[in-house]
């Protein structure tokens, strides 16, 4: 199965790449936008096939390496 | 001798230039690639040296803190030896939770290389004991992630416990912000006052006919501890 991982900066916490998106869309005349934000999607390719279990896994991936929780969410959607 | 051991992963660039700087000031160094398992016996100050560990990928110092070195790293740090992290060294140091806050990428989304001023906010400590405070130094800054983060709670913490050292400002002292740093810091310390991380380069700093020596006093107040 594959995992997919969003992340993203923590509401709150300034995001300057989103905001400078949201710059250029408006000077593109893209005027319904009220809010961008950037992120990255990490794509996992797993060998587990138990759905709980790599869940956890990917979980404590994200916790440890692929995500920086000062500053960062996460999301996992397994597919 | 002091003795000061500069660490070197893939993507460092810095070591050199921070070897240089401490053996100016009278110091014995040693560059400890990232795959040993130790650092030497003898060592009085490890530096993390800025650069570009691992090339940023995933996020700057991300992929550094798994280092093989970054255990024993961890370890001297616990047992009260002296760090310091530079550029790159801050990142990686705030990644593997030896110190608080994290950096994001500057407000500005440039990376940004040029002199800065910065006020020194607190002196109670080895790193900047031979300057005082409020005293305005000026330090090359070269970064594209120096844009420092701690949430409110945490950043009061850092004010209660005197770990704001160091903030952008211009040539009188008055705040000036380069990457949209929380409270404009460019460099703070852990609570036990023996781990130190800053964006601004001090071993930049080291000759007037390169642009500033305001590095020596910096660097120098690990030399005499």
């Amino acid at each position: 199965m594959k995992a997919i991982v969003n992340v993203s900066l923590k509401a709150g916490v300034l995001d300057s790449q989103g905001k400078a998106v949201h710059h250029a869309l408006d000077s593109l005349h893209f005027n319904g936008v009220s809010d961008v934000r950037v992120g990255k999607q990490i794509i996992l390719k797993l060998d587990e096939t138990d759905n709980t279990k790599a869940m956890a896994d990917v979980t404590k991936m994200c916790e440890e390496l692929l995500a920086n929780t000062v500053i960062e969410d996460y999301e996992i959607e397994l597919v | 001798m002091t003795k000061v051991t500069i660490l070197q992963f893939p993507g460092t660039n810095c070591e050199y230039d921070t070897q240089h700087a401490f053996e100016e000031l009278g110091a014995q160094t040693e560059i400890v690639w990232h795959k040993s398992e130790s650092i030497p016996g003898d060592t009085s100050l490890l530096v993390v040296a800025g650069g570009f560990s691992y090339g940023d990928y995933l996020r700057s110092g991300a992929i550094a803190k798994f280092s093989p070195v970054m255990k024993a790293v961890s370890e001297y740090a616990n047992n009260g030896g002296k760090v310091l992290g530079i550029c790159n060294g801050f990142q990686v140091l705030t990644e593997a939770g030896l110190l608080p806050g994290a950096l994001k990428r500057n407000d500005g989304l440039h990376f940004i290389s040029k002199h800065h001023n910065l006020k020194v906010i607190d002196n109670d400590n080895i790193f900047l004991e031979k300057l005082s405070n409020n005293d305005v130094v000026n330090i090359p800054i070269a970064h594209h992630d120096g844009n420092y983060y701690i949430d409110q709670d945490r950043l009061k913490d850092l004010y209660d416990n005197n770990q704001v050292l160091l903030k952008y400002t211009d040539e009188n002292g008055d705040d000036k912000n380069p990457n949209g740093s929380v409270d404009s810091i460019a460099g703070i310390c852990n609570k036990e006052k023996n781990i130190f991380g800053l964006m601004p380069h001090p071993e930049r700093a080291m000759e007037t006919i390169l642009g500033s020596d305001d590095g020596i006093k910096m660097l120098q107040g690990f030399l005499e501890a």
